[in-house]
């Protein structure tokens, strides 16, 4: 609190025309006023904040851009809103000091918009260009690359020739010349110097000046710059074709996670089963469940979530089993009709039990965000997360069908059952063991989805179509077809969207998969041998 | 096709089991016709307690005409032309003095003929793209010139926007709002390559590439903003890979027509917090009409987390002018209520007075909000006083000469003020 009186203190001086001053405690006028603000007011009043206090006005900053900056309403003095360890907790701005003894009761949030947030986030990185961090100063002169003037510029020029970090005098570098390259007054080769360096950049910004450089009065400057727009578009165009093939192999591998389940229940066991897409919501529903328990660490979350959605869908895998599938073995249109049943049973469950709206399940943070390799290309993370996660659970189930005596089992029984029998495997208990892992595996894909689309009652039916597409694409009871299906599909679909739109995508790849089946019946890669028949 | 047909005839025998028995020999009955499963019951079955509600409330207040009202719900379960069916088992067989029903345009456009044929009154609740004036029926929801033109006169002139995406659902709501909203924006000097149509199946969950798109759309050193006419369950992965794709607020805003308080809740907001709604109510907004609802709502759910939406306010006023109009009529007859329909005045929730117009379209404020991380909009524009809405769009070729007007002595729900005919065609 001191601290803050010191500063308001000098801040006084400063501010002696604000109408606040005149009042019995003007030093904390700029921030009384920041608590009565309507929103257009509030500019102002930040830009002054900022103007007279540099750095020390940071944490205030961060804490309103974040949205969590309240004030006590009883004597409007301002307070940081904290979470520590799942609790709520509200700290003075700037002593970073507990204000003990506060509830949600007690204190009004200062709301912030869309303008504000953009002041505040080019304010922040002019203080930031200082930081001591060179990741913080890099993205700051990014971040100010888009609003560049005459003060940000000398503030630049100034701090240039001390940079020791590579990677920001880089950057510094390209504000500058970005700068020079605009400045009408300057000698034009000084300018051509600086467009010449701009063309090795990628940044979206830089494009826009140099498209802004197309108008200029000189030609040379004109022909300079389109020649560097060319070049930048050029190596854009190579990194938004990499772009495309994860978002293919991302959309490949949300494929995959669904339908493998479906390939083991479907493909292995020749079981209809439309109940599918609900072992895949029953799993997405566990991820639920699982965070509400532990709403204290949701970034492990996940973890008990995996192993909890597979026994959750597989126990439910073997009691349908159990209950209703194994007395309509080999009569698959009954089979069709009582598990979509089945599936209209479950998800009308799931809405009495959880209600009809979507459920909130939490990105961990770790599953947040992008890697952002350069300006143009950034794969987002839980993207990459799920096709690893993907090619991991296909791994474990060929590992499991191959090398397990569970899966020699399963084998047998799908390529010859009363052979099976008569060399003493148990057909009925593999029967519910292969029903109950397909099922699991379906929950394990809940989990991935849960992370990028939405818990409710209907997400498993977006997902059931697809999985018996690439099933019957990739091949019935081949597992690898479904892998090479998966993908394939995936990319397809990511390549023809940009050109088609999404609706005309989809019944292309449809049309697609119609035509290849009445070549190819069997799919990719048929069963070959008697296992076949 | 076959799953399809099956589905139908599951949900059929589901949905008659729904219908709540009658017990009272002489009351004034309203059919509830809002879908309790399938889709759409996320959002449709908060106007069905709804209207509940406001029936309880009547009843406690002593009905209406000395009768108690007695609400019979039905279920059509998110199947289109089970709105038809449901709608004539309510006003054949229930024999009910008023629908409050309906949410997606296709159910409506279902029901429409069975109401017409029957001469049947409803109240239909939600924004819809205009276009159609039926005698029997009051839209309570927004108009596109009361949703749509005004959000995108916000953003060309406060947030300076000179690029629009203007990204839908694939059905009729989205194609025809954004065919309005195009023309507007051409009738405005906005360059067609500066315009971004896009559509999207139901429930598209995989947004990386379009999204993507927006961006390098966005990138071109012009403003632009995305006007998102994306309906339900699709909206959330689209905001959850724009905030993964680093597209912040600020930078390319969303303003969308169909994410409202109900969608918010139970959700994490981080992502969409600074994007915009268009909207002619929102919860946070403060007045003592608004507190009451709210504090009535919350009592009735028994349950403090419950939000209001804009839907909800539609029913609560299209509710209370039906009742003051019964009262006004002295009668329930369809013809003569809806005579005493029209000129009905309401108190907004927000403040001001709703009116019913000629056009059975509502006079209502516009109201332009900011998700906040609470799952609430802060208000950040809204027009002066009330808009009028308007059922034929000034800025469709085939529409602009069209009005409706249901007094005497056009009496026409699509009457040519050039050729000065009613073309009969009722919607």
């Amino acid at each position: 609190m001191r601290h803050l009186i010191a500063l308001c203190c000098c801040l006084f001086g400063l501010l002696s025309f604000s109408v606040y001053a005149a009042e019995s405690s003007p030093q904390d006028s700029l921030l009384t006023e920041l608590v009565g603000a309507k929103l257009k007011n509030m500019t102002p009043i930040l830009e002054k904040l900022a103007n007279t206090q540099g750095e020390a006005i940071l944490p205030l900053f961060r804490i309103l851009l974040g949205g969590d900056l309240y004030y006590i309403k009883a004597d409007k003095s301002l307070v940081g809103q904290f979470d520590e360890q799942g609790n709520t907790v509200y700290k003075d701005v700037f002593s970073q000091v507990v204000v003990p003894n506060l509830s949600k009761k007690d204190v009004k949030k200062i709301r912030v918009n869309n303008t504000l947030r953009g002041y505040l986030r080019n304010a922040i990185a002019q203080i930031q260009l200082t930081a001591k961090s060179p990741e913080l100063r890099q993205s700051a002169v990014r971040e100010l690359l888009s609003k560049l003037d005459k003060d940000t510029i000398n503030l630049i020029e100034a701090l240039y020739p001390n940079e020791a970090n590579k990677k920001v005098k880089e950057a510094m570098g390209l504000a500058l010349s970005m700068y020079a390259a605009t400045s009408i007054d300057l000698v034009p080769s000084n300018r051509l110097v600086a467009i010449e360096r701009l063309s090795t950049s990628l940044e979206g910004d830089v494009r826009n000046t140099l498209t802004k450089l197309m108008k200029d009065e000189n030609p040379a400057i004109v022909k300079a710059a389109s020649e560097a727009l060319e070049n930048i578009a050029q190596r854009a165009n190579r990194f938004a074709f990499i772009d495309q093939l994860f978002f293919g192999l991302s959309l490949g591998s949300v494929l995959l996670l669904a339908s493998i389940g479906l390939a083991i229940t479907f493909g292995v066991m020749g079981v209809i089963n439309m109940a599918h897409g609900e072992m895949i919501m029953l799993g997405a529903y566990t991820t639920y469940v699982v965070q509400l328990i532990m709403p204290n660490y949701i970034d492990y979350s996940i973890w008990v979530a995996i192993p909890a959605a597979f026994l959750v869908s597989g126990l439910m895998g073997v009691l349908i089993e159990r209950l209703v599938i194994r007395h309509l073995h080999g009569r698959p249109l009954e089979t069709l009709l009582a598990t979509f049943g089945i599936s209209l049973i479950l998800q009308q469950l799931v809405r009495t039990i959880f209600s009809p709206l979507n459920r909130q399940v939490s990105t961990p943070s770790w599953m947040s965000g992008s890697w952002e390799i350069n300006p143009v290309l950034s794969l987002t993370l839980n993207r990459l997360y799920i096709l690893a996660f993907a090619l991991l659970v296909f791994i474990a189930l060929v590992i499991i069908l191959k090398k397990t005596s569970l899966g020699l089992n399963v084998r047998a029984v799908s390529q010859n059952r009363s052979m099976a029998k008569a060399m003493g495997v148990k057909t009925n208990w593999v029967d519910a063991m292969t029903f109950g892992l397909g099922s699991g595996i379906a929950g394990i894909a809940g989990v991935a989805l849960s992370q990028l689309t939405n818990v409710g009652p209907n997400l498993g039916q977006a997902y059931i179509i697809d999985s018996f597409m690439v099933v019957v694409f990739g091949g019935v009871g081949n597992l690898l077809g479904t892998l090479v299906a998966a993908f394939s599909l995936g990319i397809a679909t990511k390549f023809l969207e940009p050109t088609t739109g999404a609706v005309l995508a989809a019944i292309i790849v449809l049309v697609f998969i119609i035509l290849f089946i009445q070549k190819r019946p069997k799919g990719l890669f048929p069963q070959k041998g008697r296992a076949a028949e | 096709m076959k799953i399809k047909m099956l589905t139908s005839a599951i949900l059929l025998s589901g949905a008659t089991l729904m219908t709540l028995p009658s017990w009272a020999a002489d009351t004034i009955k309203v059919g509830v016709l809002h879908s309790l499963s399938g889709t759409m019951a996320i959002s449709e079955t908060t106007l069905k307690d709804t209207v509940l509600m406001m029936v309880e409330e009547q009843n406690k207040k002593g009905g209406l005409l000395g009768k108690q009202l007695e609400a019979i719900v039905v279920d059509p379960a998110s199947n289109w032309p089970l709105f038809a069916e449901k709608g004539r088992e309510l006003l054949t067989q229930e024999k009910v003095d008023v629908i409050f029903g309906s949410w997606t345009s296709v159910s409506r456009k279902s029901v429409l003929p069975v109401l017409e044929e029957l001469n049947g009154l409803m109240f239909y609740p939600v924004q819809y793209e205009g276009e159609e004036s039926s005698k029997n029926v009051f839209y309570t929801g927004a108009a596109p010139n009361q949703q749509a033109i005004p959000a995108v006169d916000y953003l060309m002139n406060d947030l300076d926007v000179e690029r629009f995406v203007l990204a839908g659902t694939d059905y009729v709501y989205p194609r025809t709002t954004n065919k309005i909203l195009e023309a507007y924006l051409k009738a405005k000097g906005v360059a067609a390559k500066d315009i971004m149509i896009n559509y999207t199946p139901f429930g598209h969950s995989d947004w990386q590439s379009i999204v993507s798109d927006i961006k390098k759309f966005g990138g071109e050193g012009k403003k632009t903003a995305v006007v998102s006419t994306i309906n339900g369950d699709a909206n959330i992965p689209f905001y959850k890979e724009l905030g993964n794709q680093g597209i912040s607020s600020e930078d390319i805003p969303v303003v969308a027509f169909s994410v409202g308080e109900e969608e918010l809740s139970g959700l994490d907001t981080k992502p969409l917090v600074g994007h915009l709604a268009a909207w002619n109510y929102f919860q946070s907004v403060e007045s003592d009409a608004n507190d009451e609802f709210i504090a009535k709502w919350k009592a009735f759910t028994k349950d403090s987390n419950r939000v209001t939406n804009d839907p909800m306010e539609a029913t609560y006023i299209g509710f209370k002018m039906w009742a003051n109009a019964v009262t006004d009529a002295g009668t329930t007859d369809v013809d003569a209520v809806e005579q005493a329909m029209i000129g009905q005045e309401t108190p907004n929730l927000t403040g001001g007075i709703a009116v019913m117009n000629k056009n059975h379209h509502l006079s209502k404020p516009v109201l332009i909000g900011e998700i906040q991380d609470d799952g609430q909009f802060e208000v950040v524009w809204e027009t002066d006083g009330v808009v009028a809405g308007d059922a034929w769009s000034d800025f469709l070729p085939g529409s602009k000469d069209l009005i409706s007007d249901w007094t005497a002595p056009i009496k026409c729900g699509n009457y040519n003020t050039k050729t000065k005919t009613c073309s009969g065609q009722v919607y």
